[in-house]
């Protein structure tokens, strides 16, 4: 966000302000341009899960009718108990993440402790490491638990691959809070959890919530330990059910689809609250 | 990894060796519970990530030892079998290769094209924040979707893409062998690299933007003073400090792209054969049929994670005292 407003090309503050020059205009026309082929595969989405059943064989870009009801029916397939596994698994990844990150990004800003950096490099290696490396391990441990079909693994999984994110977000905003303002709150007998409760986690709200929102996405979305960890498409998650759509004897492309958009459209919105702190939290363990 | 592990298992053994002494005297006592202080806040995470991250690498070492019939009985140890039967595999010479050429086909690709991007959304131009919201579509999206709905748009009869290649005369006729590009490897294993590029420019083209940002623009003002060129500036100035940014995307882009399942998984399965397989599409098949080999195959790729991490930790300096 604040991204947007530093350093503008020098090249450009120097034309005095007045017609918008050639130069800007094609850097527009092109930029919009970029801008269309990168939502064109959604609006494709979106298309098809609105076309007619008797015109999903058609060979033009648009349908002549959209069916709205596609939707309804999308719903009797069952998807709804779908939506609850993968909302059931990303809300708890979420919950559990910022019970675990906060008191430690919160205590690795503030205190020099013994096996600080240790801590830090373990949670930068985890980030590092992604579960399809680990999918086999992960379904022996999960499977000799007696855990497949249950939201409570990929939970576990997805909150632990994502810690990262949340600590480093968490760590920045919590260091860049001056300590003085939670030392008056010290002196005044309010003991340490008190004083982040309190005083430390109201102003990181906006690390709060980006942390919030990223691990919702990267639970929503993950595929392959909740494809090696669910044998039951009835009860799967979302991104499990929609993949078992494929490659049955005829696709039902339009319920397909229409699935897909109810995954995809709403965490793009998401995605876009907090899209200029992401980078950040991605590549904080590594550039100096 | 191991060295990350062992510095972690010195840490505690450390405060493990601390406890007996606890049972001396009242300042001991009070010093022992200072020492555990860290470990009520941190504790957590860390318990969190034994767990979940590193329970599954001791799980997957074990399973890569372990004979393991097809239903999941184990039948006792392998010694080092898994490992001789896959490199055994006549597919695997191949698919090691594939996974190499789509490794660095993809990164490169998706540098090549996020540094001219990077550089255009620089730009001040009306509607700026609009399409940048457009640009991360694909990364908010799950890679899974994506990779169904292009599927869909190559579809042979009425996927957009032939219908648009066909209106252009490059597709002779829909519903052919032409249009059918996932059913050959090639031109299947193209249009999928196409894809995983695709994917993976939002979150480069962001990096590299943010680097471009953190330039300072007295530098420019004085290449304008000294007369350089655009061009002569973007390569001896732009492209030379945003080396730092650039390094951190390609080794994450490397990690990601390496580990890359869902876009082959859902747009050819690996096959026909494993004629378009990585080694992590292969190990997931390999699962099905023989866990134990999955688990060889699961240790190589890990191999392999391990030497860009280290690669990673080191082109980025970490060092113990920042962080």
């Amino acid at each position: 966000m604040s991204a947007l407003t530093v350093n503008p090309p020098t090249t450009l503050t120097h034309a005095p302000r007045r017609m918008p020059s050639l130069r800007t205009a094609i850097v527009t026309v092109v930029a919009y341009l970029v801008a269309v082929i990168f939502i064109l595969p959604y609006l494709e989405m979106v298309v098809t899960a609105l076309r007619p059943q008797r015109e999903l064989l058609d060979r033009d870009y648009l349908p002549h009718h959209f069916a709205w009801s596609n939707f309804v029916s999308l719903w009797s397939t069952g998807l709804g108990r779908n939506l609850e596994t993968s909302l059931e698994i990303a809300g708890g990844a979420t919950i559990l993440v910022l019970l675990v990150a906060i008191p430690a990004a919160y205590y690795a800003a503030r205190r020099r402790f013994r096996g600080r950096t240790a801590f830090l490099l373990l949670v930068l290696v985890t980030q590092m490491f992604q579960p399809t490396a680990l999918v086999v391990g992960i379904y022996r441990q999960f499977n000799d638990l007696n855990m497949i079909n249950s939201i409570w693994p990929l939970m576990l999984v997805n909150a632990g691959f994502n810690l990262a994110f949340a600590v480093w977000i968490l760590n920045a905003y919590f260091a860049s809070i001056p300590a003085e303002l939670e030392e008056a709150a010290l002196v005044d007998g309010t003991n340490r959890v008190g004083a982040m409760l309190r005083v430390v986690l109201p102003l990181a709200w906006p690390g709060v919530v980006t942390a919030l929102i990223f691990t919702f996405i990267a639970a929503w979305n993950e595929f392959i330990v909740a494809l090696t960890l669910w044998s039951n498409n009835a009860t799967a998650p979302l991104t499990v059910a929609l993949n078992g759509y494929i490659g049955q004897y005829q696709v039902d492309w339009q319920h397909l689809l229409g699935g897909s958009v109810v995954a995809t459209i709403p965490v793009i919105v998401l995605f876009a609250l907090i899209e200029g702190k992401v980078v950040g939290g991605l590549t904080a363990g590594s550039i100096k | 990894m191991q060295e990350t592990t062992t510095t972690a298992a010195r840490a505690e053994t450390r405060g493990r060796a601390r406890r007996p002494a606890a049972l001396g005297g009242q300042t001991v006592t009070r010093r022992l519970g200072r020492g555990l202080v860290p470990l009520a806040w941190i504790g957590p995470a860390i318990a969190l990530i034994l767990f979940a991250v590193i329970w599954p690498v001791y799980e997957m070492f074990r399973t890569s030892l372990q004979n393991i019939s097809p239903i999941g009985i184990v039948l006792g140890s392998n010694g080092t079998r898994n490992y001789s039967t896959l490199f055994a595999e006549p597919d695997f010479g191949q698919v090691v290769v594939r996974t190499v050429i789509w490794t660095l086909v993809v990164v490169a690709g998706t540098i090549a094209i996020s540094l001219p991007l990077a550089q255009l959304f620089n730009q001040r131009f009306p509607g700026r924040r609009l399409t940048r919201w457009a640009l991360i579509a694909p990364w908010a999206a799950s890679v899974l979707m994506t990779a169904i709905v292009f599927r869909w748009m190559l579809d042979p009869n009425s996927g957009v893409i032939n219908v648009l290649l066909h209106q252009l005369g490059i597709v002779g006729s829909l519903n052919s062998a032409t249009a059918d590009w996932l059913g050959r490897p090639d031109s299947a294993m193209v249009w999928m690299m196409a894809v995983a590029i695709f994917v993976s420019l939002p979150f480069t083209t962001y990096t590299l933007l943010a680097g471009l940002q953190s330039i300072p623009g007295d530098v420019y003002e004085a290449a304008r003073v000294d007369g350089a060129s655009p061009l002569g500036t973007y390569a001896r100035i732009t492209l030379p400090l945003l080396r730092p940014a650039a390094l951190v995307a390609t080794l994450i882009n490397l990690m990601n792209v390496f580990n890359s399942f869902p876009i082959i998984y859902v747009m050819t399965r690996g096959g026909p054969g494993y004629k378009t397989s990585t080694t992590t599409v292969f190990m997931y098949i390999l699962k099905q049929s023989n866990i134990g080999e999955a688990g060889a195959m699961a240790v190589v790729n890990f191999g392999i994670v391990i030497v860009i991490v280290l690669g990673f930790l080191r082109v980025s300096g970490w060092k113990s005292e920042r962080a």
